[in-house]
């Protein structure tokens, strides 16, 4: 049986190089060996990605892509398809588990200065995941055909109407139609299942192709292959497998437990990953009061919703799309902006470490302030009575500028603040 | 101290979660509400009121009579007997007769499907809603609704309630709590000065009851509403059963994992 199995294996790789890409990418992929609690992130939003492809597909099997029979179809998976529910779940729960296990990512990539040279074509790859992963998710969120669905969509979709001349053609390019309509539920449908996950495969193939070029980055921030050994391999490296598969392995097992709790116990997360509002089907003619994106879009939100800015004569809307699309235009930037001669902020000085934490708690409180109803005041959410001081919208617009100034005053405070030696070889902490 | 921080960053959007949830209810404070999707008996009282006062003008257009009957432990033939009046087989979705254009014109607006309103509106919203109908003889069908005010249902288990009216209430005094005489600490219910009602429809009073009496009302109501949620989401019960199991799953599987790669772990220094 074995030698068969051998035989099989030789006679493919006689003829396509299956055993040179297994050693390049996982038995002879060296990768350092002090990979720490943040590095399980990747190889999570690998996983997710899986899971989505696969219970998507199942769930487009029994999904009617009409606005007169998408709500109802997804009801049917919920009730009449043998445990449609648990697919239409781990979808739902997935497209949440997908923005923190990839948000963790890019904050590590932050923390630890993995976009900086050689890897910043790595970086660039990822951004797009990251985009791709933003339009999937806002078109996905459309296909239940429920009234947070279809109403979130009208906000989004008419932010392009802010465009100066051009802006309303745009938006009826978009929609396909002079509302949103089953013509647009088509169109998004053919995008989501089709067009972005195949960009969105070939994307990630090209961020791990291009990282396993230039090998992986590590908490310390310094490159294995300067130290390497008599066989020529790094000293601090290890092969990928079967270290780090093991090793990943321990890790979405913690994932697992997480995510199969929230898809078990709370599949709505208190209205967060399925909100209340989308369990009533679409209606044109009724406005929600309260209409607010899922949380994993909120943050920039709250910076588009709280832009009052009127200048040369454009609305406030259009400026405040241009501060959420400049908000994440900015990201790709990022490896030029490091001017910093070591890369991660273990060695990094002050400003640095001040600037990390700034961002990271305005992003945060941004994300909370965008999920909650427009106006109202910022005490309020802590202390519940009379606290009529700090407007949320205040709050929102000085957290955006500490968003932007995290990255425009990176090229200052990362050359100007004195960094500390890094160590010749990885640390073990 | 960078791992407490690292905790904190993480915790912080659940805290959020956990600060947000609660739906408020119209001018009052929404009344506790837990379903009990065990309660198979409560299950079916709920049934027998959905189907004899909600169904003559609300559907269950997703939810199929078998299914309801099989999940509550009702005979089909119970079942086709007294929830299906409508005749059709037992495998049918639970759709009403009652044309949609014509309910516009009796109620100003056509009755919901009521199928996910547990899910969308939330059950402590419908508990509450469902037992502040009052007295209004400015309202066409003669009841106003504390809740969802000027809502245009009628009192439709009237004859189990019978009628409620308004009556001067609490008011809330500036520390969120309610504004009592500082001498006999009785609630102020008029302004002091103007002799004014301060709050006309704080509480409702039942003068004449009907079938039911209030405790026995609020338990049918309950019932209703449990019902509903449960209609809001059948394989509830089996999702949290088979959550255990597939918890117990994963955990196996982490400590096999973890002795896997501390095996493979121990020669790398």
């Amino acid at each position: 049986m074995t030698s068969w199995l051998i035989g099989l294996r030789d006679w493919v790789d006689d003829r396509l190089p299956i055993m040179r890409a297994w050693n390049t990418h996982m038995a002879q992929y060296y990768a350092p060996k002090n990979f720490n609690f943040w590095y399980f992130f990747g190889v999570l939003s690998l996983l997710v990605l899986v899971n989505q492809l696969l219970t998507g597909i199942w769930l487009t099997m029994f999904y009617t892509p009409t606005a007169e029979g998408a709500f109802a179809s997804v009801e049917y998976i919920m009730r009449d398809v043998d445990y449609g529910w648990i697919i239409r779940y781990m979808h739902s729960t997935g497209a949440s588990a997908f923005f923190a296990v990839v948000y963790l990512h890019m904050f590590r990539g932050l923390l630890y200065g993995s976009y900086k040279k050689p890897r910043e074509l790595v970086w660039l790859f990822g951004m797009l995941i990251y985009l791709c992963l933003m339009a999937e998710g806002f078109m996905g969120y459309v296909l239940p055909w429920g009234q947070m669905s279809y109403w979130g969509a009208q906000v989004i979709v008419s932010l392009f109407g802010a465009i100066p001349v051009v802006g309303e053609s745009i938006v009826q390019w978009v929609r396909g139609d002079f509302l949103i309509s089953g013509a647009t539920l088509n169109r998004f449908f053919a995008l989501h299942v089709v067009a972005i996950p195949l960009i969105l495969v070939m994307l990630v193939v090209l961020h791990l192709l291009a990282l396993h070029e230039v090998g992986s980055n590590n908490p310390d921030g310094i490159e294995i292959k300067k130290t390497k050994g008599a066989n020529g391999k790094p000293l601090d490296g290890i092969p990928f497998h079967p270290y780090y598969t093991v090793h990943d392995l321990v890790g979405i097992a913690v994932f697992l437990f997480v995510f199969c709790f929230i898809l078990f116990f709370m599949p709505e997360m208190g209205g967060y990953f399925l909100e209340h509002a989308n369990f009533e089907q679409a209606n044109n003619l009724k406005t929600p009061a309260h209409i607010a994106p899922v949380w994993y879009y909120t943050p920039f939100y709250a910076m588009l919703r709280a832009t009052t800015l009127e200048l040369f004569g454009l609305p406030a809307k259009f400026w405040g799309f241009m501060i959420m699309a400049g908000a994440i235009a900015i990201m790709f930037v990022l490896p030029w902006l490091d001017r910093s001669k070591v890369k991660s902020w273990r060695y990094k000085g002050m400003g640095t470490k001040i600037a990390i934490y700034s961002f990271a708690i305005s992003f945060l409180i941004l994300g909370y302030l965008g999920a909650i109803p427009a106006g109202g005041f910022f005490m309020a959410n802590i202390i519940p009575h009379h606290n009529e001081w700090l407007t949320n919208q205040g709050v929102t617009q000085t957290l955006t500028v500490v968003y932007f100034l995290f990255f425009l005053l990176m090229p200052i405070y990362t050359s100007m603040e004195k960094t500390k030696p890094e160590p010749q070889r990885v640390t073990m902490k | 101290m960078k791992k407490i921080l690292m905790v904190i960053l993480l915790a912080m959007p659940l805290v959020a979660f956990a600060n947000s949830s609660e739906k408020e209810c119209g001018s009052i404070d929404c009344d506790k509400f837990e379903p009990e999707l065990h309660d198979k008996a409560s299950l079916q009282r709920g049934a027998k009121y959905f189907a004899n006062y909600c169904m003559g003008c609300h559907s269950l257009a997703y939810m199929r009579y078998e299914r309801l009957a099989d999940d509550l432990d009702i005979s089909h033939d119970v079942s086709q007997k007294n929830l299906n009046f409508s005749g059709g087989n037992i495998g049918d979705l639970m759709t009403i007769a009652a044309p949609v254009k014509e309910q516009k014109k009796w109620f100003g607006a056509a009755p919901p499907d009521l199928t996910l309103v547990a899910r969308a509106r939330g059950v402590e919203w419908l508990y509450t809603y469902l037992r502040n109908f009052y007295q209004d003889d400015k309202r066409p069908y003669g009841v106003n609704n504390r809740v969802f005010k000027d809502v245009g249902m009628p009192h439709v288990m009237l004859e189990l309630q019978g009628m409620a009216k308004c009556e001067p209430g609490p008011v809330h005094a500036a520390n969120g709590g309610v504004k009592r005489d500082p001498l006999t600490r009785e609630e102020v219910l008029r302004d002091p000065q103007t002799g004014e009602i301060l709050n006309p429809c704080g509480r409702l009073h039942v003068e004449k009851a009907g079938k039911l009496n209030g405790e026995q009302f609020d338990e049918a109501v309950g019932d209703l509403v449990n019902f509903l949620a449960y209609a809001g989401e059948p394989a509830a019960l089996k999702r949290q059963r088979m959550g255990v199991y597939a918890l117990f799953f994963v955990s196996l599987f982490f400590v096999v994992a973890w002795l896997l790669n501390r095996e493979y772990w121990k020669d790398v220094h």
